[in-house]
């Protein structure tokens, strides 16, 4: 991180702004809903090749709080950035290439969701004949996903990865 | 009483899995196509089987669909018990249903988890019936619910129809409610606290506009109410015996029940019951559960030759 453009993470009142190195190459997922980082990096996983900044909780003019994570080396997958949008579903994507964001997305969650989420009815046949998940989304936020099987509803609260 | 248009509408092929998979207007086609089975004996599924899998036992279920496959000129072959099949042996459930797809033209699945029927549809090419599947679905029996309350009120909308009983379990009810929201009408739920509709149900009630109430008190009625549908509230939802026997004869329909709410209620229950109804209001005329079993039949064989594609003759 020596050296490199800075840019500022958040201000915060009167507060000296936070600088944070520039990326030269990864993700930053940005406006994560405050208190979600690290189950985003835990839907990440725990292999890294580059740095990882997190930031938590900080001021944001849009969505009030917010959650902010830069991955350096690593370009985030369609099925990652699926994943994060059932924990926050208005997060925004940036992939960096040598300092420049060359596509920024916001997640879209598709229709239908196969083998992401855990259903916790323990009297549906997903969880005893070892058949994939599937659930369909029935409202985006909130979030609100119907298990193909069993049929139940799950909430965003409810809803646990696999 | 045949809906407009339903006739153009086909359902050979089809799975019935689930209620949340048909339109009202396929429904309507459904119900239409059943009041052309009253009394029809006719052989048109001559050569036709009927693969029933029973992974749980039924006794009214397994009948009536093997009474309709019969009186229409079918077979129906298959086991009442899991224990009989090679389940017991540890075969799974897809392979089951990929084996017997080759004895027979149309299968029927009861299975005690939650999507089984789901699961039997897409591991086979033929039409897939859901006998019930857990606490999941039961459409045959929402389908001749709907079938009964249109052959007494005259309509499927337009009327005030109450719910009273054990609505958090019920398979029956949930099913029938969710369904009526296709229908405009206006929805009373009568139960104890610890047996109220799930939080899912009221969602759906309120995302589709639906007229609805709760109370716990049956007296709290409207004298006009035209369907009373009543269902058993079973012991074994209760960790409290205490509890249960303070509401097991909360909601016990007799005659004096009906003289003090009034009106022509049409009373239905889906069977069996303990001591919801009294034996003494058999007789009465709005006393609809025996016809809602009859009627059982008759909309089965309408099932089974829509999603066989055969029509009468």
């Amino acid at each position: 991180m020596q050296g490199e453009p800075t840019e500022p993470a958040a201000s915060s009142g009167d507060m000296p702004l936070i600088k944070v190195s520039a990326l030269r190459k990864g993700t930053v997922i940005d406006h994560l809903v405050a208190g979600t980082a690290l189950k985003v990096l835990s839907i990440l996983g725990i292999r890294f090749e580059g740095a990882v900044t997190i930031g938590l909780n900080l001021e944001s003019g849009k969505v009030n709080r917010k959650d902010i994570i830069k991955i350096e080396n690593r370009e985030i997958t369609p099925e990652e950035v699926s994943k994060i949008a059932l924990v926050s579903p208005r997060a925004t994507f940036s992939i960096i290439r040598d300092f420049n964001v060359v596509d920024k997305f916001k997640p879209a969650l598709p229709p239908v969701i196969d083998n992401l989420i855990h259903c916790p009815n323990p009297s549906c046949v997903c969880n005893d004949s070892r058949v994939a998940t599937r659930f369909k989304v029935e409202r985006t936020d909130p979030l609100k996903v119907r298990c193909h099987y069993c049929e139940r509803s799950l909430k965003k609260e409810e809803v646990e990865l696999l | 009483m045949t809906s407009k248009g339903t006739d153009t509408i086909s359902l050979a092929g089809r799975d019935l899995v689930s209620m949340r998979d048909f339109s009202r207007e396929e429904l309507l086609a459904f119900l239409d196509a059943a009041e052309g089975f009253e009394g029809y004996d006719q052989p048109i599924l001559a050569g036709k089987i009927l693969g029933t899998l029973f992974f749980e036992p039924s006794t009214r279920t397994h009948l009536s669909f093997t009474a309709a496959m019969q009186r229409l000129g079918g077979q129906a072959l298959g086991f009442a018990d899991a224990k009989i099949s090679s389940t017991a042996k540890g075969e799974s459930l897809a392979d089951t249903i990929r084996v017997v797809e080759n004895y027979c033209d149309i299968i029927l699945v009861r299975h005690p988890l939650e999507g089984a029927a789901r699961l039997s549809a897409e591991s086979t090419r033929l039409p897939v019936i859901n006998a019930g599947d857990g606490t999941n679905q039961h459409p045959t029996q929402t389908l001749l619910d709907l079938y009964t309350i249109r052959q007494k009120r005259g309509r499927l909308d337009n009327l005030k129809i109450a719910f009273v009983g054990d609505l958090k379990y019920s398979r029956t009810v949930h099913s029938l409610i969710e369904t009526l929201t296709h229908f405009d009408n206006e929805i009373f739920l009568i139960s104890p606290q610890s047996l109220r509709i799930p939080a899912d149900f009221i969602e759906e009630l309120d995302a589709r506009g639906t007229i609805y109430s709760e109370d716990e008190d049956f007296f709290s009625l409207a004298s006009d109410v035209d369907i009373l549908y009543t269902t058993r509230i079973q012991q074994e939802r209760f960790p409290d015996p205490v509890e249960y026997e303070k509401v097991k004869n909360a909601y016990r329909i007799d005659r004096a029940t009906l003289d003090k709410i009034g009106g022509s209620v049409t009373l239905m229950h889906p069977l069996p019951r303990l001591n919801e109804i009294a034996t003494e209001l058999d007789d009465y005329p709005g006393a609809a559960y025996f016809d809602q079993a009859r009627n059982g039949v008759t909309v089965r064989k309408a099932v089974l030759s829509l999603l066989l594609g055969i029509d009468r003759v």
